[in-house]
């Protein structure tokens, strides 16, 4: 499905993740998944929380640099090669990934994907796999 | 040795005879062939004949960079076209150059100007002088080698840069003495460091530095890195370039030309002269030039003038070392920058927003400036690939303007403080 993930630029100094996972507590937002790309002086951190619209005011609000994206989240067995299939269905139809990050709970992985055309990877999965 | 005695020694009595003169005559010319100076002068009533001496050069209006600007290219030229032999120019905002023509006389001058100073380093037509200042629009490099040429010394114009291939030369070659910026020299003494070259392999003796500010401290790093002795030079273009002014062996102070360039010391609040001694903006009058000459043309450099006779046996003016600017102007790697020009860069570039900071660094001995730019959250991307081609956009445009290669640093939304008056935008860890 196509869910939205939350993307937030954070400036590489101490103690700064640490407000943003303030914010969050204090607004009772649990964060489902998260990954961090990140350069010498600043990184991206794109989550996947349990209520986006409500994080986005209270980053906002906060004064972050804060933007929701569409993003594709794929269910896929957590067994060896289960990502490799899925990959290559995406690539074998011209569908190139930008990003993408996954964790694995008690028997099924879920997948999150930067794609530039989500609904197209969305018909491409659910015809294939 | 100094080269041209009869102007270098004469007594002030003369001095002041000798600029009364040539004022004047500068005075009649701006008036009857520059339409900006007839103009400024109609608006106070000044007429050529109010000006009879040198003491009666508070009377004349100041020309600014800005003046320079508004007349680019050849507004403040006097002389027709085919007079001019070339044309210099520095960087300006958004493209905007300031230009300066020379006729075949200025050009005379200039070379004069500069073979004095490498006199007063001690440089004879038996050197062999490396000119590792940059050749081009810029005036250091053609100006420290028609001075060495009318000196009669061996000129190579390696240019600036190409560090490996300038060592090979001095090794060579046999240089005698290095021309360039001084954090250049000292880059190359590092390098020669490097490069595991045995001093003693080189003939190295002089430096002549210039084009950018430098301490006593540095000089003598310098010193003994490459075995010389070092030289300052002073200058800028809109004046003539280097050889304006230039350190002695005495090293007290810098030997103005002031058969040429006549300097005054003003307040920067009340722009009234300044005992000598005192700090203050350092002003030029252009006494001899014909292409482009300026009346009190305001440097915006720091100094002071001190008219005692040098114990070289010179008696023209010296001037201190430049303490500071009474403009926000940096010089980075030898490039004037300002401020506003990467503000305007940045006005320019729809991602960026006008929040900015130059931070001014020295590493080893080059100078770096980073400047942070804040991210305008419409162009904020989750993609790191995104945020790289906005930086590399900014990267582009403001070094296309400054001249100068730079460092952009992306940061957060309202982490660069707003300040009610003037905001601070430069913070310079340079310990110079």
């Amino acid at each position: 499905m196509i869910i939205k993930q939350l993307t937030v630029f954070l400036q590489n100094k101490s103690g700064r993740l640490e407000d943003l996972t303030d914010i969050l507590a204090k607004n009772n937002i649990n964060i489902a998944a998260l990954s961090i790309a990140e350069t010498e002086e600043y990184g991206i951190m794109r989550m996947i929380v349990s209520d986006h619209e409500k994080a986005l005011q209270a980053l906002k609000a906060a004064e972050f640099t804060v933007k929701t994206t569409d993003v594709v989240s794929i269910e896929c067995p957590d067994i060896p090669g289960a990502l490799h299939e899925t990959l290559k269905t995406l690539t074998n139809n011209g569908i190139d990934v930008s990003y993408m990050y996954g964790y694995s709970n008690s028997g099924t992985a879920r997948l999150i994907m930067k794609i530039n055309n989500p609904e197209k990877a969305m018909e491409i999965i659910e015809n294939n796999l | 040795m100094i080269w041209n005695e009869p102007k270098e020694c004469m007594s002030r009595d003369e001095r002041k005879v000798d600029q009364s003169k040539k004022l004047k005559e500068v005075v009649n010319k701006v008036y009857f062939n520059v339409p900006f100076y007839r103009k400024k002068m109609q608006e106070t009533g000044l007429e050529p004949g109010d000006v009879k001496s040198i003491d009666d050069i508070d009377k004349l209006p100041f020309t600014t960079k800005n003046d320079l600007r508004e007349n680019y290219p050849f507004g403040l030229f006097a002389v027709p076209k085919s007079e001019i032999v070339r044309v210099h120019a520095s960087s300006g905002t958004t493209g905007k150059s300031i230009v300066v023509g020379y006729s075949r006389k200025d050009i005379d001058i200039f070379s004069e100007v500069v073979a004095r100073a490498y006199c007063c380093a001690g440089v004879t037509k038996d050197d062999i002088v490396q000119i590792a200042y940059g050749y081009g629009l810029f005036t250091g490099g053609l100006g420290m080698h028609y001075g060495a040429e009318k000196l009669g010394a061996a000129v190579v114009p390696v240019s600036g840069g190409n560090t490996s291939k300038q060592l090979a030369l001095m090794q060579d070659f046999g240089s005698t003495v290095l021309a360039c910026t001084p954090s250049y020299a000292a880059f190359l003494s590092e390098a020669i460091e490097e490069a595991n070259i045995d001093k003693k392999d080189l003939k190295l003796r002089v430096g002549i530095f210039g084009a950018e500010p430098w301490s006593n401290e540095m000089r003598s790093k310098i010193e003994a890195g490459l075995n010389i002795t070092a030289f300052d030079i002073y200058g800028l273009s809109e004046i003539i370039g280097p050889g304006v002014s230039c350190s002695c062996e005495i090293q007290d102070g810098l030997h103005i030309a002031e058969d040429h360039f006549y300097p005054e010391i003003l307040n920067t609040e009340t722009l009234k002269g300044e005992k000598p001694g005192t700090v203050g903006e350092l002003v030029f009058t252009t006494i001899t030039k014909e292409a482009m000459p300026l009346l009190r043309y305001r440097t915006r450099d720091l100094a002071s003038l001190n008219y005692d006779a040098c114990k070289c046996g010179r008696t023209n003016v010296r001037m201190s070392k430049i303490q500071g600017r009474s403009d926000d102007m940096l010089i980075i790697r030898g490039v004037n920058v300002f401020p506003s020009q990467v503000e305007s860069a940045l006005l320019e570039i729809e991602e960026a927003k006008p929040h900015y900071m130059l931070i001014v660094d020295r590493v080893g001995t080059m100078d770096t400036l980073e400047i942070q730019v804040e991210i305008d959250d419409r162009y904020f991307s989750d993609e790191m690939v995104e945020l790289n081609k906005v930086r590399q956009k900014i990267k582009h445009k403001v070094e296309s303007i400054l001249g100068v290669s730079v460092i952009i640093n992306l940061v957060e939304h309202k982490t660069i403080a707003r300040s009610e008056g003037k905001a601070q935008r430069v913070i310079d860890k340079r310990k110079i």
